[in-house]
């Protein structure tokens, strides 16, 4: 049915007004040189020109404004998004965590025997009964970062129960 | 008392704390918040139900319109997130673009019509009757293009799209629709061209 989708697409972007000037009198001219050009343009411009003028629009019910309105009356505007979110916070988070995987990573490679052979085999050798996790835990390192993570949490936490608490006196 | 106002002075005045305002806001969209609706469901008191349920979430969250779009694209834009939820939980079948079985649905839906009923509708009556044949997907991105005045980027916002998707997709629409009239209107596609 639909044998020239290209002419279609072409002149359907000519009547929408979303060719480029080249591409637009490029297309005049084949609408003014060429029937099958000039046939489709009147054939679409005639659905363009229905549709723009024909489309209906239902109505709802008569009391539909009102029972939005009796509805909306029970509810109040939330504040806006932006501010409960302080994207400073997002930001620290983000920035603190980054540096954590930066810093694991580099601590990792420096870490990493690069003098080993290439044909010796390091996996073989790698066991995890073989860690000795309290040589990681007594880390200083790894202790800060704990009471540090505590600690947000912690901050986390208490703007929490503010929040909620502010929330309460208001409705109280 | 609003009428002369445009959609941010309304939304500023509601902001303000004058919840009457939002009358206005409601009287302006409610026929195309509406008709967006009916085009996911056929059954006018659900189209009803989801409509409320927008008009009341853009009411919630009118402080997080930043009024950086129009106030209807950002309101079309809950229309379509409300649409798709309520069909989710209605468990429908929601009919995609691309999806060939549209036209069986809508060749049942059409098998109904008498011929003589046909005949005698209207130019205008055609092309609404032929809206009513297409996808949800379809006739929506027609509605919003040529009746609630959305542009290709509006619309793509709306829809979480790049404009060129929705250029594609309306083509597409157009053609169907216009498939839709020659097979089912051929009488009054005739009188047309």
């Amino acid at each position: 049915m639909n044998s020239h989708p290209n002419i279609e697409e072409r002149i359907w972007d000519y009547i929408d007004g979303l060719s480029s000037a080249e591409e637009k009198g490029f297309v005049e001219q084949l609408i003014a040189t060429q029937e099958e050009w000039r046939s489709k343009y009147h054939e679409l411009l005639d659905v363009h020109q229905l549709m723009g003028s024909s489309i209906e629009l239902d109505a709802p019910s008569m009391r539909f404004g009102q029972n939005v309105m009796e509805e909306i009356a029970r509810h109040q505007i939330a504040p806006a998004t932006k501010t409960y979110i302080n994207k400073k916070i997002i930001y620290g988070f983000a920035a603190f965590f980054i540096t954590m995987i930066v810093g694991l990573f580099i601590y990792g490679l420096s870490q990493a025997p690069w003098t080993v052979s290439g044909n010796s085999n390091i996996l073989s050798d790698f066991s995890l009964e073989k860690i000795q996790w309290n040589k990681f835990f007594n880390n200083t390192y790894m202790n800060i970062f704990i009471m540090v993570n505590v600690i947000l949490g912690l901050m986390l936490l208490d703007s929490y129960l503010t929040r909620k608490k502010q929330e309460m006196h208001k409705v109280g | 008392m609003q009428n002369g106002l445009n959609d941010n002075e309304i939304i500023a005045e509601i902001l303000r704390g004058n919840q009457q305002a939002y009358a206005e806001l409601v009287k302006r969209y409610q026929n195309f918040v509406f008709t967006i609706c009916l085009r996911y469901t056929p059954i006018r008191e659900d189209a009803e139900e989801i409509s409320q349920d927008i008009f009341v979430k853009a009411y919630r969250n009118l402080a997080d319109f930043r009024g950086e779009s129009k106030f209807s694209t950002w309101l079309y834009t809950i229309v379509n997130t409300s649409c798709i939820s309520f069909l989710r939980k209605k468990r429908l079948d929601t009919h995609s673009l691309d999806d060939e079985r549209v036209f069986a649905v809508a060749d049942n839906i059409d098998g109904g019509m008498r011929a003589n009923q046909v005949e005698q509708k209207s130019r205008h009556a055609m092309v609404n009757e032929a809206i009513k044949l297409l996808g949800p997907d379809d006739a929506k991105v027609i509605t919003l293009f040529y009746k609630a005045e959305q542009s290709l980027e509006e619309i793509g916002r709306i829809m979480g799209m790049e404009p060129n998707t929705v250029k594609v997709k309306l083509h597409r629409a157009r053609t169907r629709l216009k498939e839709k009239m020659e097979k089912h209107f051929t009488q009054e596609v005739r009188d047309l061209v």
